[in-house]
């Protein structure tokens, strides 16, 4: 099977789990749950998987986040919960992502929920997009009682977990199952449905009793540079990735324009397709990429070079075809400027862009207040309009969004709302 | 290079360590093979009269991930054929005549019975005798093993049946299924016991399986209580090892002890051997490893002595035993408190909730000014050196106790109550002794 297609770490046998989670000291205030931003009891999950308490363990993970499964797999363990972990003192942190994952493939074998819906409050919440903290969010709200319908522009939920997540990381059904466990509990999700385009703000603002915005980002921006219609969207090729791998073949020399984590899994997911040559671009310096350290080293150890301080200037092609993409050296003063005379092509048979996303587009068509583009909402996750709250990327003002935070935002936003809708009777 | 060699009651081996009476001691070409291995000696699976075994004889107790930190088990003595057993016993011996081969017997208790077995065993060369008064399972239905060992009047007359006849030491193994191991231990003395042995099986019931809800291991949907050893046992085994070691009576007529009970690891072996076993059997740490852990049960004993500077095993012998005491014979003035290394301290704050909750609430978590963690820090002044902090820090050498000056003179509590017979009566009495002295309890 093609190993792009599969899951990087198996799931833990029996044994191992059982050896890891008795290697946990079970920390008094344990600074891996202090770390986490859904605040998962982590010594408390991980002491029942030891005392082989299955149910318990998935059951405290998803108390804390419904999106446990999913978390398991993509949070940055390392800037969070295992970096904390006391043990790094003996260079060993528990495995706690691994564990995590153990206890929800427990919760995602189980015939039976785990959770129920609450006794109904005749309350009515729309949630717009089916990512991580719309799905958290509807989640909270659904076991609260309340009557939750999410409305889903894309065909299937979950967002980036579906779509944005390579399969080395998640695989498709994880995402899917994990929406599933949320429309158990009633909530209503319509796919196919766009805010602006099959439902109007009105129809929303009248037929519900609050409405919770997480739609994420916007599309990839445009780079301006000649020849651009010939490079891939990064999230498009990932997502074909992950939904119809027969849309991708091999092409011997790769290009990725953009350093972050979206542009090392477009590089991964190329490499692992076979591609010979995969390279990624970069305007700034190896010290300035916003990648997480580890996703570097990995992408690295996958075979994948390097060209830092250069920026695209314009596509090459012959016969409509690309061969190539001309670079210009770059220096930072302190923002990348080309340094006229560097230019330089490097071969290619296939560009990928990945530099970052728009702004989403909700924001003005609910006439919401936004700082640099992204959606400004209170300590109580509410945007400038009363009733109208917001969660996960498109309000992640400041530092790197995670899917682990959107969820934390779901989670509040749901208590807030909830606290207000019951307030207001 | 220390000498490990042994001269047990006139049984020599080459080092202190025996296979115990047990599986690992069934068969000549088991035994055959422990000697290819190292072991200095062998004590046979006890042989006696015949009996028929069930499945499923082994439990074990198992925690967290390590397995067998305990076996139990309802296996009876021998179940081959005793001319078999003899036989082999004879030939092995012959093989390895500078090898220890004690032979384990449990007979009906009557005198012809026991006569019997001993000229049996003497036949076949070897080396000693023990008599199994131990067996707490199956074996004590039937009148033997533990049914002796628990009543000192059967244990002095059968004892003295052997002895009366014996031509080679006759060891006398105790069950520690009893209140006092002193009374059967001076009973096979008065009986002429030329060596004692201990611990055998404690009784015990190992667990319940959670989904068929029979009890482990299951017989066919029944269970009961069946021998308990190996690792878990050894603090059981010491206790009554220093009990024998102390005893005026026990130390006056100088016979030896045989130690074992959990001993797994040369560490063991030099702790018994310092509460005055003069030779070491093994069984659940042969069977959970096999024989090959012979290798460094010599080699760490011998360099650990090497260390220490002990030539010989009879250097080592006993040489803690002065130490052990009655708590009416502690100093209460003696103080040590819990010191933190903050530079070792990895912040789990076990110390801290262990302290907190259960102990004497003289740890704070002390809060960082940065995003560090708090620190754990033992309030000395409050401290009354209980040591549980110690027990639980994950990290070695992170918690020490440190004596510290308590400014009172040394005094015992047999001393208190002989002088001050009221403090230990009357509570307004102790008020005023503790304000004498100085002694706040927060």
């Amino acid at each position: 099977m093609n190993h792009t297609l599969t899951e990087q770490f198996p799931p833990l046998s029996k044994h191992e789990a059982l050896v890891e989670a008795n290697r946990c000291l079970y920390c008094y205030d344990a600074p891996c749950t202090q770390v986490c931003p859904t605040h998962i009891d982590i010594p408390k999950f991980i002491k029942k998987i030891a005392t082989g308490n299955m149910l318990g363990s998935a059951t405290t993970i998803l108390s804390s986040n419904l999106l446990g499964a999913t978390c398991a797999r993509v949070c940055p363990v390392q800037e969070l919960c295992e970096g904390a972990c006391v043990l790094g003192s003996e260079h060993k942190p528990i495995t706690i992502g691994r564990l995590q994952r153990h206890a929800m493939d427990y919760a995602y074998h189980r015939d039976t929920p785990i959770f129920h819906a609450g006794e109904p409050t005749g309350k009515r919440i729309a949630v717009i997009g089916a990512g991580p903290a719309g799905l958290s969010c509807a989640g909270e709200l659904a076991r609260l009682g309340h009557d939750v319908t999410i409305f889903e522009k894309r065909d299937l939920p979950g967002g980036l977990s579906t779509y944005g997540i390579i399969v080395l990381r998640e695989p498709v059904d994880v995402a899917l199952a994990e929406a599933d466990m949320i429309r158990k509990l009633g909530v209503h999700i319509e796919t196919g449905v766009e805010v602006g385009r099959d439902v109007t703000v009105e129809h929303l603002q009248k037929n519900f009793d609050a409405v919770f915005l997480s739609v994420g980002l916007g599309v990839t921006p445009a780079l301006g540079i000649p020849g651009e219609e010939h490079i891939h969207d990064g999230l498009d090729y990932i997502s074909h990735s992950k939904l119809r791998p027969e849309l991708l073949t091999p092409v011997s020399h790769v290009l990725v324009i953009g350093a972050g984590n979206t542009a090392i899994d477009c590089a991964t997911v190329a490499k692992r397709l076979g591609s010979e040559r995969v390279t990624m671009i970069y305007r700034r310096t190896e010290l300035d990429m916003t990648a997480y350290p580890h996703e570097y080293s990995f992408v690295k150890n996958e075979g994948v070079g390097f060209e830092f301080s250069a920026a695209p200037v314009r596509v090459v092609t012959e016969d409509g075809t690309v061969t190539g993409l001309e670079c210009v050296r770059t220096r930072l003063a302190p923002h990348p400027e080309p340094v006229v005379g560097t230019e330089f092509i490097l071969p290619a048979g296939q560009i990928i862009k990945a530099i970052g996303q728009q702004r989403p587009a909700i924001a003005t068509l609910f006439g919401l207040e936004t700082e640099r583009g992204l959606i400004r909402v209170n300590s109580e996750m509410e945007t400038s309009m009363a009733g109208i709250y917001a969660g996960g990327d498109c309000i992640r003002i400041k530092g790197a969004a995670s899917t682990v935070m959107a969820v934390q935002d779901g989670k509040l936003a749901a208590s807030a709302i909830h606290n207000k809708v019951v307030a207001h009777g | 290079m220390a000498d490990l060699s042994i001269n047990f009651a006139g049984i020599k081996s080459p080092n202190p360590f025996w296979l115990a009476s047990a599986p690992p001691a069934n068969s000549g070409a088991q035994v055959h093979r422990a000697f290819e291995a190292g072991w200095g000696g062998a004590v046979w699976k006890t042989i006696g009269p015949p009996v028929l075994n069930v499945s499923n004889r082994y439990g074990a107790w198992n925690y967290g991930a390590n397995r067998m930190l305990a076996i139990n088990n309802v296996e009876l003595i021998s179940d081959r054929p005793l001319e078999t057993n003899l036989r082999e016993i004879r030939d092995v011996k012959r093989a390895w005549p500078g090898r220890a081969v004690v032979v384990s017997a449990m007979v009906e208790s009557k005198a012809e019975a026991w006569q019997t077995i001993v000229r049996q065993i003497e036949d076949t060369g070897a080396d000693g005798i023990e008599l199994n008064y131990g067996c707490p399972h199956g074996m004590s239905e039937r009148g033997m093993g533990s049914a002796v060992g628990q009543v000192p009047e059967y244990c002095e007359r059968i004892t003295g049946w052997v002895t009366g006849i014996a031509k080679i030491p006759v060891i006398v193994k105790l069950t520690p299924n009893i209140t006092n191991i002193v009374v059967p231990a001076q009973a096979a003395l008065r009986g002429g016991a030329h060596a004692l042995s201990l611990i055998n099986t404690l009784n015990s019931i190992v667990s319940l399986d959670l989904d068929t809800l029979e009890l482990v291991p299951s017989i066919g949907g029944k269970g009961g209580h069946g021998g308990y050893a190996g690792p878990a046992v050894k603090p059981i085994a010491l206790n009554m090892l220093a009990a024998l070691g102390t005893d005026a009576t026990v130390r006056a007529s100088g016979k030896p002890i045989s130690g074992m009970g959990g001993i797994g690891t040369w560490q063991d072996a030099a702790e018994f051997l310092l509460l005055g076993a003069g030779s070491l059997q093994v069984c659940t740490a042969a069977m959970h490893y096999g024989f090959r852990i012979i290798e460094d049960l010599c080699d760490g004993l011998s360099n650990w002595m090497d260390s220490k500077g002990f030539a010989n095993i009879d250097a080592v012998r006993g040489h803690s035993l002065h130490r052990v005491s009655d708590f009416q014979n502690f100093d209460l003035s003696f103080r040590a408190v819990a010191r933190i290394d903050n530079a070792l301290c990895i912040k789990c704050n076990l110390c801290y909730v262990a302290c907190n909750d259960t102990a004497h609430q003289c740890i704070d978590l002390i809060e960082a000014t940065s995003a560090a963690r708090p620190q754990p820090a033992v309030r000395e002044q409050d401290c009354v050196g209980c040591r549980l902090c110690y027990n639980v820090c994950p990290v070695a050498g992170c918690i020490a106790m440190v004596q510290e000056p308590s400014g009172r003179s040394s005094v015992t509590w047999a001393e208190v109550a002989a002088g001050e017979p009221a403090v230990t009566e009357d509570w307004e009495a102790m008020q005023r002794y503790r304000e004498a002295h100085g002694i706040h309890i927060h």
